[in-house]
Parts: structure tokens; C-alpha cells; sequence
């Protein structure tokens, strides 16, 4: 049994000295290691994978994929032993600040950001261009956590969900207006969910998702009908191609073709530098969105179920953590992690294997992006200390 | 109240939320494992399939070659676009008889035998196993509407837009400008076509092969999806990068001199001419007659290719003008007088008593037409063309070498060092030709050098074999003084804008000393040949208004008529172009090849002749 020099709630002088590690002073020995390894093992695997398959991407730069994505780890795994370290509680007292900096820094892209692909969602700095919504995810369930565990006890259950609902979708609709669907589709499930962890009575979710489906026929099918598109073209036809690839063999569904060819040619243990697929750029953006066809045809089946039972494994720790927290703050902020993660994979996942639509989700700790990797590698840290912090203060609890 | 924060919501309800996430956690992830064990488990062996069938293929976009331009920019060669049929035969059907039954049809459609479809796919899969093989040029569009209509009776056939060279004038310069075809083996491995593919077009001939490296150009690709078929798929286009066109490339040919030495030379049969400057070897014209039209030659029917490559007579794609191999006559008087000053042998000055015939021994050597030309010094010797005087010079030689020095440094029977690949074997007899020739076994007549050889040589005849360019070279030297310039047709490569790019400088290949008063002497006696009272050529160029000093030649071709020759230098007395034609069979030097360089010389001189009659006549 391990004695502990840190704070307990009814901390009372120990009777002997106790030697601290240096693991228990990073906080690495209360560290939730299965989340940890999951994580590393992922962006491992990703810069493995990016080293194979892009070495032909740029012209005389065979490692140039590999190499920056090395780094954005690196600076990744650096930012989550930092947050671990934090007192994620304190996130909920900067929570306007937070809220405030997520809305400006989405907003300030449309001034300052630099246009790529007709869409304005980056700041170009120098070695990086960082792409504010990426970070923006984990502000927003920051910043509305502890909004909802603020606004508790203040007005009527259905204010409150309206309030919620403001507060969330408002950052959303500037990530839309960027154009970044997949990204403010990310911020609204995000929202949704720090709000379902919030303890928002089951019925309102009922009208919400009854709202959604009407949002959704009026966005597709009555807004066009009188004139006034609410998706560029090319978003609409991402979005409803998948669900008929064979009309569409040659446009939006011709890639999503593609990638299933793709993953499906990989069999059960992959075609390895054979690939044609993915290597002949049959399949677009292979080290962003399509990753996960890459390593469906270079690893086969043992690679991407692989791959795919690491993001199990993710969504299980990050679940765990919901019901550890100490506090409340802390499960909506988990709660808000766990989700968003788990709705990014199956979105891009699903999308790689023709059963989502396109809707431009990286895939999170695989698809090359430094600002993803970042975001992505804090919000695990916030995790960590999430867990940290409940096994500090309520040690010995029962745990699955 | 289910949120306080300084504790945990309450349990069984956050138990309960955790548990419906959890759920869908699974949910999801059980579909992405099903969907992908459905993906790569279950239907991968038809993935892998479709994968493979998959296919792109990359297109060579052709690099259409650079134009060829006159020195005054006037084309003479560009393109033009025209469709070919394409067969990839990898695309034929399996089936012996289907695959027979097609290619009977596109026979057909291309007017050709079966046999000869087969043909040309053997020929092409022998330079480029797999590529697709050009079955005809040139297509008409009612032949490709129809394969494309029928699409399905034609798997593996593809109309392609290529580039095909387009000569306005038809046969002008042809022999100049050269041909183009596709690289064959034998090129494939050579340097100067290194990085070059089967089925690349290069330059076969003339300044087309000459400056191929400048007018080919840099071939682009696109890599388009196709699919089973071997068809594009819409939308498929991977990669693309454009090709770089060739550069064009200016000549000194002067399209008017050009013209009016073919048009001359047209009139008097076959030969060839050639028009220099003397001073930097720009050759303003060069020609050969019968002719080709180049345009023949890209896809040649049976009665075309014998013209051009059968009749051994008319041949021609042979260039007279730098690949004949001729006796000169008396054109080659020059050089005999230039070896016999420089040797001492005789003065200008110097009187020979011409009787008509000189007697050697037990051979008699007589005038042309036996006529006596009485006392005859260099000038008048040139003038009226004795040929006693030079066989006496030719004599006085005979058993030194002078005569051969002379003429091996003014040029004859050696490489010229002109810029295009055609140039014919000469030869300049001398005792160790002879000598060597005996002793290989290959002299008709057993005999050694004689007297007779050499007075044969002075006057052009006997065994000489040489050209209209290299008696070019060598009136060129006397012109200039002792220069033997570098003949060459490329001027300079310029961009597409027109911006040169490179001047070529071809230099002077050597020099030596040419006694200013033979030199003199020797121009005076051509000048009086070619515009004075008695001269051979009065007749042809008395009333020329531009003084010229040139000299014929009738020379005794055995097995033939005489062949007509003549040598200008102009303007005299200081001459800056050298003009030479020959015409095969066309008797006196007066009577064809005069006439002919009388054509070329007005064309040059067209400009100046007139401001020089309309400023109150000529000399």
C-alpha cells in the first residue's frame, strides 16, 4: 500500500516521511495507463503509416508527412503531461474566458485565416497552420460544462436547455459559416452531449432530435426547392452521395468508391506497398480523411480492426472516467471527451467504409494535422486528470 | 437535484446515461467491425479484383516539334493536328476469331489488307511491346464518328489527336529540311536520343535529325483512370502535366533563292545546286532535283515508296548537292591553277600554245569539241576554258603530289563538316590511291599512277568523284582568300514568342595562304568566262547587271551525257556568295547548270540588280 503526500480531504500530518517518485510528481502513477497506451499506440501507428504511404506525396521529401507528424506528437504527448498535471476544476472557473477566446478564435479566421479549398478555417503560422475548431472541440465542452453545472439550479429545465443549446450551437454556426460542416456537426454532438451528461430530461432530447430531422429535410430538400441553399453544392452531394454510390460512381461517391475498393482489396492482412489503391491516388487526401482506407489496404483487416480496437478502447477509459470523476464538472467534461471522440470515429470511420457521408472529420490521432493531434492529445489529458483527481480524492473506490 | 458539483451526479441516474452511451459506444463500434469484416473478409477477393482492374494507365501527350523558319521567319515547316487510329492490343478479344473478325473490320474502315493490319501490329509491338500501335494517320471524321458509335465492335481501338508535320510549300527544301518518324531500335540506344521512348517521333533526316534535340520538345503525361476496357473513365484524370514544345528553329535558307534555284534546276533535269556565303558558310540555298514532297513520306502508299525508294535513277530522296559523287570538269580548273602558282609551276603570265591536243607518251589529250585555242595565258586560258593549258599543268605535275595538296586542303574528297547527316563519299585520286587500290585488288586496270591520271584531275575528269558543296568549299576559299569556311543550314533556335535562344557559330574549320595576285589573276580569268566576249558563260550571264566571276564544266560521265556544271563567285571582284549547280546529263556548262545559278544569283541579287539598272545600267 502506497501512502500519499499529497492533499486529502481530511489531510492530517503523516507520522512518517514518505519519499516521492518522480512518477507520482508528474501524476503519471495515478494516470489512467490503458487510455495513455491507446492513445500513444494510435499516433504511433499513424506516423508509422503516413511514413509508408506518403513517401511519394511530395517531391523530393520522401519523409515530409512523417516527419511533421512526429512532431505535432511529440509536442501532443508534451501537452497532455502538462494538463494531466492541472487541476481540470480550474477549467470551470475560466469558463467565460474560455468562451469567450473559442468564439474569437473561430471568428478571427474569417479575417485572418488563410483560404484553402474555399474555406477559411486556418491561421497560417510559421512551420504550422493552426486550425482554431480543432481546439475548439475540447474549449466547448470546457467552456459549456461549466456553464450547465453554473446554471443548475437557475430557471425552468427548459430554459435551461435553451440556454444550453444558445451556448453551444452559437460557436457551432461560426465553424459552419467557415465552411467546416463536419467540425460544427463535432461542436453540436459535443454540445448535446455535455448537456445529456448534464442531466437535460430525456423528453427535450425527443424534441431536439425531432427538431434535427426537420432541420435536416428543410436544409436538403425544402430550402433548395425554394431557392435558397443553405450547403454549398458540394457539401449536399458529400452528404446524401453515399446513399447512392452507384448513381454517383464518378463524382462526390466516385472517392467513397474508392476507399471501400480500398479497404475492401486489403483482405485480411493487407497488400502492403502493393497498394494501388490509396497508393495511385485513386483515393483523395490519403494522409487526412481517407487514412483509415490506407491502412484497411496496406494492413488488412488485422491493421484496421487493430486501429479500430484502440479507439475502443479510448471510448471505454473515456467512459470510465465519466462515471470516476470527482466532481460533476468533471463528468461532463469526460462526458463531452468521450462522445465527441467516439462521434468523430465512427463518422470518419464510416465514411472511409461508404457507410457515412463525406463530411471532412479527421480521424482523431490518425489523419496527419498538427492542430487535430494537438487538440486531440490535450483533451486526453484532460482525462488524465480527471482520473487523477478522482483517484486523489476518493481512493479505493470500486472501479470496472 | 441532479447536478450539485462539489459531488458526482446522483448514481443509478448517471449509471443509467453512462450505460445508454456505453450502449451506442458498442453499437457503433460493432458496426464498424461488421462493415469491415464484410469489406475485407468476406468480399475481399472482389474488392481485390475490382482493385487490380483498377487501372490507370498513363498517356504520353506529345509535344508537337518546333517550327522550321527561313532566316527571313517564313515557315517551312510547322504542324498540323490529325487523328490516328490506335490499336491497344492488349484490349483484343481472346477469342482467335473475334480478335480476327475485328481487326478484318477496322481493315475495313482503314482501307487495309488484314495482312497488313497484322503487319504494322507486329512492327509495333517490336519497337514498344504493349503500347498501343498506330494503325493509320490521318483519319477522316466520319471514321472516327463511326468507331466511336461502335464502340462495343471495337474494344481496344482509340482515336488519338497527334501532331503531324505540315510542309506549306510541298517539295521545297525537302532534302534540306528532312523527315520525321518513329525512333527505331537502333536509335533507342543511342546517346544523342537518350531519355526518348519507343514510339517517339524523331527527326529522320536533314536539319530535322541535325537539330532534333532542339525541335523535339519534352513530352507531357496526364494518368487517367481507365477502366476495364481500357477506356477513360469521366472525371478520372489523376495527374496531368502539359508537354513543353519544341523549339523552333531559323535556317540561313533564303525562301526566295531556295525557290528560284529548285524552280531553275526543275527546267534542266536532274542535279543539284548550292548558294553560300563564303565569309561564314550560311548556305542561302541548297538543292536537289527530283525532289520529294515530304508529306509522302508520313504514311507512304506502295506506288510512293517505289518512286521514292526504288528507282535508283531518279532517286529522290538522295541530296545531289552533298551526296552526288560527279567528275567536274573544267569547273575544277581552279584548283589545278591555284597548285600549279603556289608550286611555281607557271606564272599568269606565262603563254601555253594551245593546238587543240597534247600528246603524252602514246595517249592524246584533246579540247573539248578538239578546238585550238592558239598562245593562251591563265586569264584567257580560264576565259575561253582550254583545257591544253591544264593538262599541261596537270602534266608538269603528274609526279608530285601538289595537285592532290591543293585540292585535299581547298576541300575535295574529304568530310565538308556541313550540319546535316547527308553527305555522300568522294574521292580525289592521287598515286596512293592508286597504289592502295592495286594493291587491295580492286583497280580495274592493273596499272600504277600515270601522267594521264593527272591530267585527267587537272581538268575535273578521270576518276574524281566529288560534289556541287565541296567545289562550293573550295571556290568559297579562293574567294575569301584562304578560308575554308564550316557549311551549315542551322541559323539560330528561337522560343515560340520568337526570342533567340541560341545563335549557333559554326566558325572556320582551317585556313592557309593564297597568294593575293594568283588569287586576282585566277578571279579576272572567271570574271571574262562569265561576262566577257568569248567566256563559256557570256552568253548566260553578258547581260547579268551584277559582275560575277564563275566558270563552267562539262564533265564526261562515263555511262552517261555530259554533265553540266557551273561555279560563280559574286559580286566580283570582291565576292561574298559562292553559287555551284550541276545538272546531270545537261551537256555544256553554259547550256543547264549556267542558267540554273543565273536563277539563283538574279533571285539574290533581285533587290540590287534592279536599283542597280534603274541607276543607269550594268558594270
Amino acid at each position: 500500500m502506497t501512502m500519499y503526500a499529497t492533499r486529502t480531504r481530511n489531510a492530517r500530518p503523516e507520522p512518517f516521511t514518505v519519499h516521492v517518485g518522480i512518477g507520482e510528481r508528474l501524476g503519471l502513477a495515478h494516470m489512467d495507463w490503458p487510455l495513455t497506451i491507446a492513445a500513444v499506440a494510435l499516433i504511433v501507428f499513424s506516423v508509422f503509416t503516413l511514413g509508408q504511404a506518403t513517401q511519394n506525396d511530395v517531391p523530393g521529401d520522401p519523409n515530409y508527412f512523417l516527419e511533421r507528424q512526429a512532431i505535432y506528437a511529440l509536442l501532443g504527448i508534451a501537452g497532455m503531461i502538462v494538463l494531466t498535471r492541472i487541476d481540470y476544476s480550474r477549467f470551470r472557473e475560466l469558463r467565460v474566458g474560455i468562451y469567450t477566446f473559442l468564439c474569437a478564435s473561430v471568428s478571427l479566421v474569417f479575417v485572418f485565416g488563410f483560404a484553402a479549398r474555399g474555406s477559411r478555417r486556418a491561421f497560417e503560422l510559421p512551420f504550422f497552420s493552426f486550425q482554431p475548431s480543432e481546439l475548439g472541440k475540447l474549449l466547448l465542452v470546457l467552456a459549456l460544462a461549466g456553464f450547465v453545472i453554473d446554471g443548475a439550479r437557475r430557471g425552468s429545465a427548459r430554459q435551461r436547455t435553451v440556454r444550453y443549446l444558445c451556448l453551444g450551437l452559437a460557436p457551432a454556426a461560426l465553424v459552419f459559416l467557415q465552411p467546416d460542416l463536419g467540425t460544427s456537426m463535432v461542436f453540436a454532438v459535443a454540445t448535446l452531449a455535455v448537456m445529456y451528461f448534464g442531466g437535460v430530461p430525456w423528453t427535450h432530447f425527443a424534441v431536439i432530435g425531432a427538431a434535427l430531422v426537420a432541420l435536416i429535410a428543410l436544409v436538403l430538400v425544402a430550402a433548395p426547392a425554394v431557392g435558397v441553399p443553405v450547403l454549398k453544392g458540394y457539401q449536399e452531394q458529400r452528404l446524401t452521395s453515399f446513399l447512392h454510390p452507384s448513381e454517383d460512381a464518378r463524382g462526390a461517391g466516385y472517392q467513397q468508391a474508392q476507399s471501400v475498393v480500398a479497404i475492401g482489396s486489403g483482405e485480411k492482412t493487407g497488400r502492403g506497398d502493393r497498394a494501388t489503391q490509396t497508393r495511385l491516388d485513386f483515393v483523395p487526401e490519403r494522409h487526412t480523411d481517407f487514412i483509415f482506407a490506407v491502412i484497411g489496404e496496406r494492413y488488412g483487416f488485422m491493421g484496421a480492426a487493430f486501429v479500430l480496437s484502440l479507439y475502443a478502447l479510448l471510448f471505454w477509459r473515456a467512459l470510465r472516467i465519466v462515471t470516476l470523476s470527482k466532481n460533476s464538472y468533471g463528468t461532463l467534461v469526460a462526458g463531452g471527451i468521450a462522445v465527441s471522440l467516439l462521434f468523430q470515429v465512427f463518422v470518419n470511420v464510416g465514411m472511409n467504409l461508404g457507410i457515412m457521408p463525406i463530411t471532412g472529420i479527421p480521424l482523431p490521432l490518425m489523419s496527419y494535422g498538427g492542430s487535430s493531434v494537438l487538440a486531440t492529445f490535450l483533451a486526453v489529458g484532460v482525462l488524465q486528470s480527471i482520473n487523477i483527481q478522482a483517484r486523489l480524492s476518493q481512493r479505493g473506490r470500486f472501479a470496472w | 437535484v441532479y447536478l450539485r458539483n462539489d459531488s458526482r451526479p446522483q448514481g443509478s441516474r448517471l449509471s443509467l446515461r453512462v450505460a445508454v452511451i456505453g450502449g451506442i459506444g458498442v453499437a457503433l463500434f460493432a458496426v464498424l467491425f461488421f462493415r469491415l469484416w464484410n469489406l475485407q473478409v468476406l468480399s475481399g477477393e472482389e474488392y481485390l479484383a475490382e482493385a487490380k482492374n483498377n487501372r490507370t494507365r498513363e498517356f504520353k501527350v506529345i509535344a508537337p516539334r518546333g517550327d522550321i523558319l527561313d532566316r527571313n521567319g517564313e515557315v517551312l515547316v510547322d504542324n498540323r493536328t490529325s487523328l490516328a487510329l490506335q490499336l491497344n492490343t492488349s484490349k483484343l478479344p481472346e477469342d482467335p476469331a473475334e480478335e480476327r473478325a475485328e481487326l478484318a473490320r477496322l481493315g475495313e474502315l482503314a482501307h487495309m489488307s488484314l495482312r497488313k493490319v497484322r503487319r504494322t501490329i507486329e512492327e509495333g509491338e517490336e519497337v514498344a511491346a504493349g503500347a498501343p500501335v498506330t494503325l493509320r494517320r490521318d483519319v477522316g471524321f466520319d471514321l472516327v464518328a463511326y468507331v466511336e458509335e461502335n464502340q462495343d465492335e471495337f474494344p481496344g481501338v482509340a482515336v488519338e489527336r497527334v501532331f503531324v508535320r505540315h510542309y506549306p510549300d510541298g517539295t521545297r527544301a525537302a532534302h534540306v529540311l528532312g523527315t520525321v518518324g518513329e525512333i527505331d531500335k537502333e536509335e533507342l540506344e543511342e546517346s544523342e536520343f537518350a531519355g526518348l521512348e519507343p514510339g517517339d517521333e524523331v527527326g529522320k533526316g536533314g536539319v530535322e535529325y541535325a537539330y532534333d534535340r532542339y525541335l523535339r520538345g519534352d513530352p507531357g503525361h496526364t494518368r487517367i483512370q481507365v477502366n476495364a476496357l481500357g477506356q477513360p473513365t469521366p472525371g478520372g484524370e489523376l495527374v496531368s502535366q502539359p508537354p513543353t514544345p519544341g523549339k523552333s528553329l531559323k535556317l540561313t535558307i533564303n525562301g526566295d533563292v531556295q525557290t528560284a534555284g529548285e524552280l531553275g534546276l526543275a527546267e534542266y533535269g536532274r542535279g543539284g545546286f548550292i548558294s553560300m556565303n563564303i565569309d561564314n558558310g550560311e548556305i542561302l540555298a541548297l538543292g536537289s532535283y527530283p525532289s520529294f514532297d515530304p508529306t509522302d513520306l508520313i504514311e507512304p502508299t506502295q506506288a510512293q515508296v517505289n518512286e521514292l525508294y526504288r528507282d535508283e535513277e531518279l532517286a529522290p530522296l538522295v541530296n545531289r548537292a552533298t551526296e552526288g559523287a560527279y567528275p567536274t570538269g573544267s569547273i575544277f580548273k581552279i584548283i589545278t591553277a591555284l597548285a600549279a602558282l603556289e608550286n611555281g609551276v607557271i606564272t599568269p603570265e606565262e603563254v601555253v600554245q594551245d593546238n587543240g591536243l597534247i600528246e603524252v607518251g602514246t595517249d592524246t589529250f584533246e579540247n573539248a569539241g578538239g578546238e585550238a585555242h592558239g598562245a593562251v595565258e591563265l586569264r584567257r586560258a580560264l576565259q575561253v576554258s582550254s583545257d591544253v593549258y591544264f593538262y599541261l599543268l596537270g602534266w608538269k605535275m603528274w609526279d608530285t603530289n601538289d595537285l592532290q595538296e591543293w585540292a585535299h586542303k581547298l576541300g575535295i574528297g574529304r568530310p565538308s563538316g556541313l550540319d546535316l547527316p547527308e553527305e555522300g563519299e568522294t574521292l580525289l585520286p592521287s598515286k596512293a590511291w592508286r597504289e592502295q587500290l592495286v594493291k587491295e585488288g580492286l583497280a580495274l586496270e592493273d596499272r600504277p599512277w600515270s601522267a594521264g591520271d593527272n591530267i585527267q584531275l587537272a581538268t575535273g575528269q578521270g576518276d574524281l568523284q566529288t560534289n556541287p558543296l565541296q567545289m562550293a568549299l573550295a571556290y568559297a576559299a579562293l574567294g575569301n582568300g584562304g578560308k575554308i569556311v564550316t557549311p551549315h543550314v542551322g541559323l539560330e533556335v528561337e522560343d515560340a514568342a520568337g526570342r533567340v535562344l541560341k545563335e549557333f557559330d559554326f566558325g572556320t574549320q582551317r585556313k592557309f595562304h593564297i597568294d593575293p595576285g594568283y588569287r586576282t589573276a585566277i578571279l579576272e580569268g572567271l570574271h571574262a568566262a562569265a561576262q566577257e566576249g568569248e567566256g563559256t558563260a557570256a552568253g548566260v550571264f553578258g547581260g547579268f547587271p551584277v559582275p560575277i566571276a564563275g566558270k563552267t564544266g562539262t564533265a564526261e560521265r562515263p555511262g552517261h551525257a555530259d554533265q553540266s556544271w557551273f561555279a560563280a563567285l559574286s559580286p566580283y571582284p570582291n565576292p561574298r556568295i559562292v553559287t555551284v549547280a550541276t545538272v546531270e546529263e545537261g551537256g555544256f556548262g553554259a547550256e543547264s547548270a549556267a542558267p540554273v545559278v543565273l536563277d539563283i544569283l538574279e533571285a539574290i541579287y533581285e533587290k540590287q540588280a534592279s536599283e542597280v539598272s534603274s541607276a543607269g545600267g550594268a558594270e
